[in-house]
């Protein structure tokens, strides 16, 4: 499906309002990806290597779960670089479309609903979700609607199109659900395709670079803050957080993953491809790490009261795509606020 | 046989919708004669386990649906036509012309056919009872393979009364087939098919 996605993509690459003509791919998101590329490289080594020993004291499984993580990194980066080398930023939000179309799905199939939300959910998927990208995609000139629509417009229209359907049993929760899902999949992680069209920075050198390497450099930061948590949990983990909701998620490993996060965020911004210093960098990697962990914790929780391992078990062959954004769903929306009121001349 | 450009892109559009994913439980896809039978939740159940076939077992299997309501306009014709469709006349049923023996007709000894024994849509929770068309093709074809579906989450993508789907995700899951047995009474033979088809649920 991903694949499908990408092509996807690729095929529909007509500018609605491509304020942008340039390449998205610019020497320091170029740069940004290399370093993404001998990363993965490396990971990919170390799979194999780990793979390949017959008696090593690490857990066959995880390093099963290890190889597969990368696998799906190497697609996401390969089909994020196609997408930037597009001469238009529609083409990533049309990505980020079909990616929160998706996870929506996976959501609302999750969480039961009752045939009276049919109609609801009609316009849940089929209008909402698109006006929103489309606002998206139409730049900082929309961005008070776009900021709105949903949590203002979306959901009271929710209530109102539930009750009026006419089946009143379960009918708070039944309106949860779908905000709920609305939010996370769809409003949240449209905040993401929506950092390409920041503009009006205050650092006159960095309004010279394509905004891809913003994107790009929170993908990153949040996939790998989700990594170490994982890594430093094993490592050091003795406090787990929620043993009811995630076993593996410790509070040592919460701190020192955020931690070395921190760290590699600050040098991240030496490639140029964000209007960072390095200690603000580094708090903004803090940031996305936290609210990553929030996410994945909050979509744990929600599939452990579903009684599933994970999204992916709804549809298999296929890993769960909410499984992989669940993290940026929720930095998304705090890093693009920090980054737009912080650093550009719009937040004052 | 002519090539058919509605046929595949119809498939493919109500996998999309459906976001099916397929299963084969100790079954395997197979252009041997075959009568799938499946609970019947949505209109689109028989698309939806047509479009689940590979495209070479999707060539010689045959839909079966209502012809009162297919042969309507030369819009539903065409749809029926593309997808392969086995009209069934309920209005016009007589004895030298019941369904199954037109539908046994038609298959000849080539094609395969996907039908609903239940008759009418389920509410999706629970399986109505199977009517006993199912037991007379047995009886009469006892070489056809009798192969169990269950589409699971259709009722929520396209529930009854309703005309536009909601893209949520949904299961088709193929079961091992079954025979009629040697002298095994009609009302039997119906709860073992109804129960096959149920035990595909909890796979």
């Amino acid at each position: 499906m991903d694949l499908l996605h990408a092509s996807l993509s690729t095929i529909l690459t007509v500018p609605l309002l491509a304020q942008q003509t340039a390449f998205l791919l610019d020497g320091a998101t170029g740069i940004l990806l290399g370093v993404v590329i001998s990363c993965l490289l490396i990971a990919t080594g170390a799979g194999q290597i780990l793979r390949r020993q017959p008696d090593s004291s690490v857990n066959p499984a995880i390093v099963q779960a290890f190889i597969r993580r990368v696998r799906a990194w190497w697609l996401m980066t390969a089909i994020l670089a196609v997408t930037f080398t597009i001469p238009s930023p529609v083409a990533t939000v049309i990505l980020f479309f079909l990616i929160s179309f998706w996870a929506l799905r996976e959501f609302i199939t999750l969480t039961p609903t009752r045939l009276g939300d049919h109609r609801t959910l009609f316009w849940v998927f089929f209008v909402l979700t698109p006006a929103q990208y489309v606002l998206v995609a139409m730049g900082q000139s929309q961005y008070e609607l776009f900021s709105i629509l949903i949590p203002v417009y979306g959901f009271l229209f929710i209530a109102a199109r539930i009750a009026v359907a006419g089946d009143y049993k379960r009918f708070l929760e039944r309106i949860a659900k779908i905000q709920a899902g609305l939010y996370i999949c769809v409003y949240s992680l449209s905040y993401a395709p929506a950092l390409l069209y920041l503009t009006d920075w205050t650092d006159p050198e960095y309004s010279t670079k394509s905004t891809a390497g913003l994107l790009f450099y929170f993908l990153l930061v949040a996939q790998l803050s989700d990594l170490l948590h994982f890594v430093c949990s094993r490592l050091l983990g003795k406090n787990v957080i929620a043993p009811n909701i995630n076993a593996s998620r410790t509070w040592e490993g919460f701190f020192a993953g955020t931690g070395v996060t921190a760290v590699v965020g600050a040098m991240l911004s030496l490639t140029g491809a964000t209007p960072f210093n390095p200690w603000q960098s580094a708090v903004m990697s803090i940031v996305i790490a936290v609210m990553g962990a929030a996410g994945s914790m909050a979509m744990s929780a929600i599939k452990r009261d579903r009684g599933v391992q994970d999204y992916g078990t709804l549809v298999e062959g296929h890993a769960g795509v909410l499984d992989r954004i669940d993290a940026i769903c929720f930095a998304a929306p705090v890093f693009f606020h920090l980054t737009r009121y912080y650093f550009t001349t719009a937040g004052g | 046989m002519k090539f058919n450009f509605t046929g595949p892109f119809l498939a493919g559009l109500a996998k999309v919708v459906a976001g099916s994913s397929v299963r084969w439980v100790d079954c395997h896809p197979d252009t041997c004669q075959r009568i799938y039978f499946a609970n019947h939740t949505s209109h689109i159940d028989a698309v939806i386990i047509w479009a689940s076939l590979p495209k070479h077992c999707r060539e010689l299997t045959k839909p079966v649906a209502a012809k009162d309501y297919w042969d309507r306009g030369w819009f539903r014709r065409y749809l029926a036509r593309s997808l392969n469709a086995l009209l069934i006349d309920r209005e016009n049923i007589k004895v030298h012309r019941s369904p199954v023996e037109s539908m046994l007709k038609e298959i000849g000894d080539k094609y395969s056919a996907i039908i609903f024994p239940e008759g009418s849509r389920n509410d999706g929770t629970t399986l109505r009872d199977f009517k006993s068309g199912l037991f007379y093709l047995a009886k009469k074809r006892p070489d056809l393979e009798l192969v169990p579906v269950y589409v699971d989450n259709m009722t929520r993508i396209l529930p009854k009364g309703e005309y536009l789907p909601v893209p949520l995700l949904s299961r088709v899951i193929f079961g091992p087939p079954i025979w009629l047995e040697n002298g095994e009474p009609k009302t039997d033979f119906l709860v073992r098919a109804r129960e096959a088809v149920s035990r595909l649920r909890d796979v």
